[in-house]
């Protein structure tokens, strides 16, 4: 899915890289706990989170994703956006539930990462 | 690259918002000196978690990261309190973070399973009240191919 369709169906709000927004990601994986992020995701994801520190973002470009997106309104601060910015990290923020936001990208076609097995 | 080159970090154990700045800058070196995507991505993930680790339970410490064409191998030291039962800390799910450090996104029992999985030999020595070093290598050839 473009990234910018993604901004599109959440409503979003654009932080920071918007010359990337035609990009692609080919799954998504939502949540708040980056240990597990580093752990599952598999291949050019867009990350979806609540959480808002500097390590969203490291996380993300050590997992090599390349849109991050904000629920519940959440917003990173200048030094996060600087971060996401020098790597081209497309950030946006939605004012939807983490919930509401995996639903709406899922019926548009958008997958999640693969399942884990124990 | 004929001659084996080594980058080395302080990383800090001060500062959270800070942790993970050496592996960001381990990834962009590999990426220029043109290794394969995949194992770069073996390398970060291996590095990054070790990095919050030091700066989570033992205060910070040193890394480095011994690159040549055949392998890469990162060296994690700490001063930190040691590993109790490190057969117990390698089980998924095990974790002796605070409610802090989850509430940050780690501490989660996964970051040395982790570890081990992304790469080819890893080895823990560590001494209670001492430290604990944590060797890493990844190989470049051959067994991922």
């Amino acid at each position: 899915m473009k990234i910018s369709k993604m901004q599109e169906l959440l409503d979003a709000k654009v932080l920071c890289c918007e010359e990337n927004l035609g990009k692609h990601v080919y799954s998504a994986f939502g949540c708040d706990l980056m240990s597990d992020v580093l752990a599952y995701v598999t291949d050019q994801a867009v990350l979806l989170t609540g959480l808002v520190n500097p390590q969203v973002i490291r996380t993300a470009l050590m997992m090599d994703m390349v849109c991050i997106v904000f629920v519940r309104s959440k917003e990173p601060n200048e030094e996060m956006i600087n971060l996401a910015k020098e790597n081209g990290i497309v950030m946006m923020s939605t004012n939807k539930t983490l919930y509401t936001t995996c639903g709406l990208l899922y019926s548009n076609g958008l997958v999640g990462t693969a399942e884990v097995e124990k | 690259m004929s001659e084996k080159l080594v980058f080395r970090f302080d990383v800090s154990g001060n500062d959270f918002t800070s942790a993970g700045q050496a592996s960001v800058q381990v990834k962009k070196n590999l990426r220029q000196l043109g290794f394969d995507n995949e194992i770069i991505r073996r390398v970060s993930i291996a590095m990054y978690e070790g990095e919050i680790n030091m700066v989570i339970h033992a205060g910070g410490g040193v890394a480095e990261v011994h690159v040549c064409e055949e392998y890469i191998e990162i060296i994690l030291d700490d001063h930190g309190p040691g590993i109790k039962d490190i057969e117990k800390a390698m089980q998924a799910g095990y974790s002796t973070a605070s409610e802090t450090i989850r509430s940050l996104g780690f501490g989660a029992g996964m970051g040395l399973p982790n570890m081990k999985k992304n790469s080819d030999e890893m080895k823990i020595t560590s001494e209670v009240g001492v430290g604990t070093r944590i060797v890493m290598k990844i190989n470049c050839k051959g067994t991922n191919e």
